[in-house]
Parts: structure tokens; C-alpha cells; sequence
């Protein structure tokens, strides 16, 4: 089980992300857990400048905009 | 610039094979091939000679096009007309030239690298490579907090968090863009060094008033890493897509805003005379320049609904700094900006920081105003 976090207030974008990693990995058919942290503190803690961030397994893999879905294939995949 | 070929199938393909070998997370360098590396060099080449033939063919559409309209060219209908059928597709073609160009720009700079950059700069310097860094950055405005949070707590000092925070929405693709289309590059140019000149010395001010303690006390308290995100190495192509991107995300954002810009903007160069203008906004007029950023602070409007207008003020003899202060004091202050910081900010510290980009939008209008009237 693979657990992401997408960082963000809660803009269009964030929830996009949110969704496209979901969709990819039902597509790939992997595993996985993705929570939402919408606490500015949580999101700067997280060392997030630029929203939608993600990390995957606790490591910062996106900061800005929405990510490729290759981007993403490469993430849960890895 | 939607003649790129192949623009889906190699990306997937690449996407695949970066996953396939191992899938660190990096697409790009050695993941494609290069038959691939030459269509997109190609297409783009191609784009860019066909945006060059339009652009030139422009003038005569549009005379050939009021020429079939029922209205004489010289009367105030036919000058509006003939402004709004030439001025919306040379905007248009030219904003997406400077969207794309920036949005490749663009791929190049990552807020959280910036923030790395940034993190203990001493002022002065640190103000300057922030403003600078700023008109280069992708930013909107839900990212505004999660930014201003992220500098501070890493040690980014405040006055030169906040020349990022000027700069960043002032000097933006689509005001810069629009400028260059509507009224040339030298305005560009002056309205390019005129804001970052303001981003700076503003951050500088506030930086020297020693607000900290306005900061909202979660924020003051919070302290984090500069920590920087394993992000994918983007190749020449992924960076092409980046500018294409932009296009479809900016411009399909904005145009009908343009429109309606140029709309008014044609309206006003069709039947507003040249004469009462100059008289007000004239550069003889020295409380034009205050009355402008009176005005300009609580509108909100963006870059591209203001800047038609602006273009067609200039056009009937309004001074070139009063219409800077206004473009400034429109884009890169809005009550709703404003309501947004307050999360982060203590209302004085709001308040000084409107105050202070105010009065710096004001100076640079009025000396502009005495050096070029």
C-alpha cells in the first residue's frame, strides 16, 4: 500500500491531482491510500512552496501544478 | 501552435519506458529517441514560421474586412471597427508567442529551488534576486499562502519574501504579453523595470520596519527546511510541452477578457476625443498620477481586461506614467489578495504593505511622468 499525500487549500488543481493519482493507480492497478492536507502549517511542514504538492511514501516527488500522468505512472510504479 | 505533431503518442511511450526501466520518478534525457527529439524541434520551428506569416498578414485582413462592412473607414464606427478586427488576433497571436516563450522560460525555475536560493539571503541583494526571481516563477494565486509560509519559515527574510510577493503577479506573462502587442516593447520594457523597481524598494521598506512580529503567530513560530522536491529532469521537448501548456491553461483563460478589453479599448478610439483625455490623465495634470492608483487599488480586473484599455487611453493622450501607475496599482493590489493574506498577516502589516506598494507605484508614476513629459 502505497500512501500519497497531495498538499494544497483545496483549489481546483489539488483536487484534480487528487483524483488523476487515484484514476492512474486504479488504472495500474496499485494499491493506494491519498489524503488530503489542506493545514497551511501541515503543507509548509511538509516543505511544500508551490500547491499541488505530493509526496509519495513520505518523499516530495511534485510542487506546482498539475502533474503528468506519466509523471505520476513513474511514481506509483516506483 | 496546435500543429505539433506527435504530441501525445511519444510522451506516453516515454512515460512508460521511464516507469518500465526502474521508474525513479525522471522522464526525460535518454528516455526518448531522438527521431522523436527532431519532430518536436521541427514542429515547433514550423509553428513559429506559420505565427510569423499570420502576424504579417494581419493589417490587410483587417482593412480588407471593414472594406466589405456598410461604414466609411475614416468615420468614428469604421475607425472602431477596424481597430477591433485587426488589434483581437494580433493580441491574441502575440500573447500566446509570450505565454509559450515564458511557460518554456518557466520550466527552468521551481519555487521550492527559488526558495533554496533565497533562504538567509541578507537584504538589498536578497530583494533583488527575489523580484527578479519572482516574474520568473509559476505562480496563482491559491499558491500565495503556501509560498509566503514556506519562505518565511525557512528563513527567508520578510522584506525579501514580500519583493517576491510584488513581483510575482505584477510582472506576469500576460500583462508583459499584452504590452508588447498593444503598445510596443519600449512600455513593456519600462513597465517590466518599473515593477520590479517597486517590487524591490517595497520589499526593502518593509524589510527595514522590522514587522515580524505582525506576522500571524502560528506562522511566526513555524520553522522548516528549505527541502527541495526530486522532481523529474525535464528534457527539451518536456519543456516545449511545458510552453504549450501554458498556452492552453493562460490564454484559454484570458481571452475573453482580451475581447472584451479591446472592445471597450475600440470603443474609446472610435468616440472619446483625443483632447478631453490628455486633459485629464495629461501629464500636465500631476494629481492624475494619484488619482490613478486611487482608482486602480480596490479594482480588480486582470492584466488582460486592463490593458486594451490602457492601450486606447495612451493612444488619446494620456500620459505614459499615469497609465503605468494605474496598470500597477490594478494588477498588484485587490481587496481580494488582500482578504487572502490575512490569513498569514496581521492587519497592519497588511496595511503597510498596501501602503507601501501604493506610495512606490505613486512615486514611480510621477517620476516617470516628469522624466518622459
Amino acid at each position: 500500500m502505497k500512501k500519497v499525500g497531495v498538499f494544497g487549500p483545496g483549489c481546483k488543481r489539488c483536487q484534480a491531482t487528487a483524483e488523476l493519482i487515484a484514476e492512474r493507480a486504479r488504472a495500474l492497478g496499485v494499491a493506494v491510500e491519498v489524503t488530503k492536507v489542506t493545514d497551511y502549517a501541515a503543507i509548509a511542514r511538509a516543505g511544500v512552496v508551490a500547491t499541488p504538492g505530493v509526496a509519495v511514501d513520505g518523499r516530495l516527488v511534485h510542487a506546482g501544478g498539475l502533474p503528468q500522468a506519466s509523471a505520476v505512472d513513474a511514481w506509483l510504479a516506483g | 501552435m496546435n500543429d505539433i505533431p506527435a504530441r501525445d503518442e511519444p510522451r506516453r511511450g516515454a512515460g512508460r519506458r521511464a516507469a518500465a526501466e526502474g521508474g525513479d520518478g525522471r522522464i526525460g534525457r535518454g528516455g526518448r529517441r531522438p527521431a522523436t527529439r527532431l519532430a518536436w524541434y521541427g514542429g515547433t520551428l514550423a509553428a513559429l514560421l506559420l505565427w510569423a506569416l499570420a502576424h504579417a498578414s494581419l493589417p490587410g485582413l483587417a482593412e480588407a474586412l471593414v472594406a466589405l462592412l456598410p461604414v466609411e473607414r475614416a468615420s468614428p464606427a469604421g475607425e472602431a471597427i477596424w481597430f477591433f478586427l485587426y488589434d483581437t488576433p494580433k493580441v491574441l497571436l502575440l500573447l500566446t508567442l509570450v505565454v509559450f516563450a515564458m511557460g518554456v522560460v518557466r520550466s527552468f525555475v521551481a519555487p521550492d529551488r527559488v526558495r533554496a536560493l533565497l533562504a538567509g539571503r541578507r537584504e538589498g541583494v536578497g530583494n533583488l534576486m527575489a523580484a527578479g526571481l519572482g516574474t520568473l516563477t509559476p505562480f496563482c494565486s491559491c499558491s500565495a499562502i503556501p509560498l509566503f509560509v514556506g519562505f518565511v519559515s525557512a528563513g527567508v527574510p520578510l522584506g525579501v519574501t514580500f519583493s517576491f510577493l510584488i513581483a510575482a503577479p505584477m510582472v506576469n506573462e500576460v500583462a508583459l504579453g499584452l504590452l508588447v502587442g498593444l503598445v510596443g516593447w519600449k512600455v513593456a520594457l519600462a513597465y517590466l523595470l518599473l515593477g520590479l523597481t517597486v517590487a524591490v524598494a517595497a520589499g526593502w521598506v518593509i524589510g527595514r520596519l522590522g514587522l515580524e512580529g505582525q506576522l500571524v503567530d502560528w506562522v511566526r513560530e513555524l520553522r522548516t527546511q528549505p527541502v527541495c522536491v526530486a522532481e523529474e529532469t525535464a528534457d527539451g521537448p518536456a519543456r516545449i510541452r511545458a510552453g504549450l501548456e501554458a498556452v492552453r491553461e493562460i490564454v484559454g483563460r484570458v481571452w475573453y477578457w482580451i475581447v472584451a478589453g479591446i472592445a471597450v479599448g475600440a470603443a474609446i478610439h472610435g468616440w472619446v476625443p483625443a483632447e478631453l483625455m490628455a486633459r485629464i490623465t495629461g501629464a500636465e495634470a500631476w494629481w492624475s498620477v494619484p488619482l490613478a492608483v486611487v482608482i486602480g487599488v480596490p479594482m480588480y480586473a486582470n492584466a488582460a481586461g486592463i490593458i486594451p484599455v490602457v492601450e486606447a487611453l495612451l493612444a488619446k493622450g494620456a500620459a505614459l506614467g499615469t497609465v503605468l501607475a494605474f496598470t500597477m496599482s490594478v494588477i498588484a493590489l485587490s481587496p481580494p489578495e488582500m482578504l487572502i493574506l490575512r490569513r498569514v498577516l496581521k492587519p497592519p502589516l497588511i496595511a503597510t504593505f498596501a501602503g507601501v506598494v501604493a506610495v512606490g507605484i505613486l512615486l514611480v508614476g510621477l517620476l516617470f511622468n516628469l522624466i518622459a513629459g
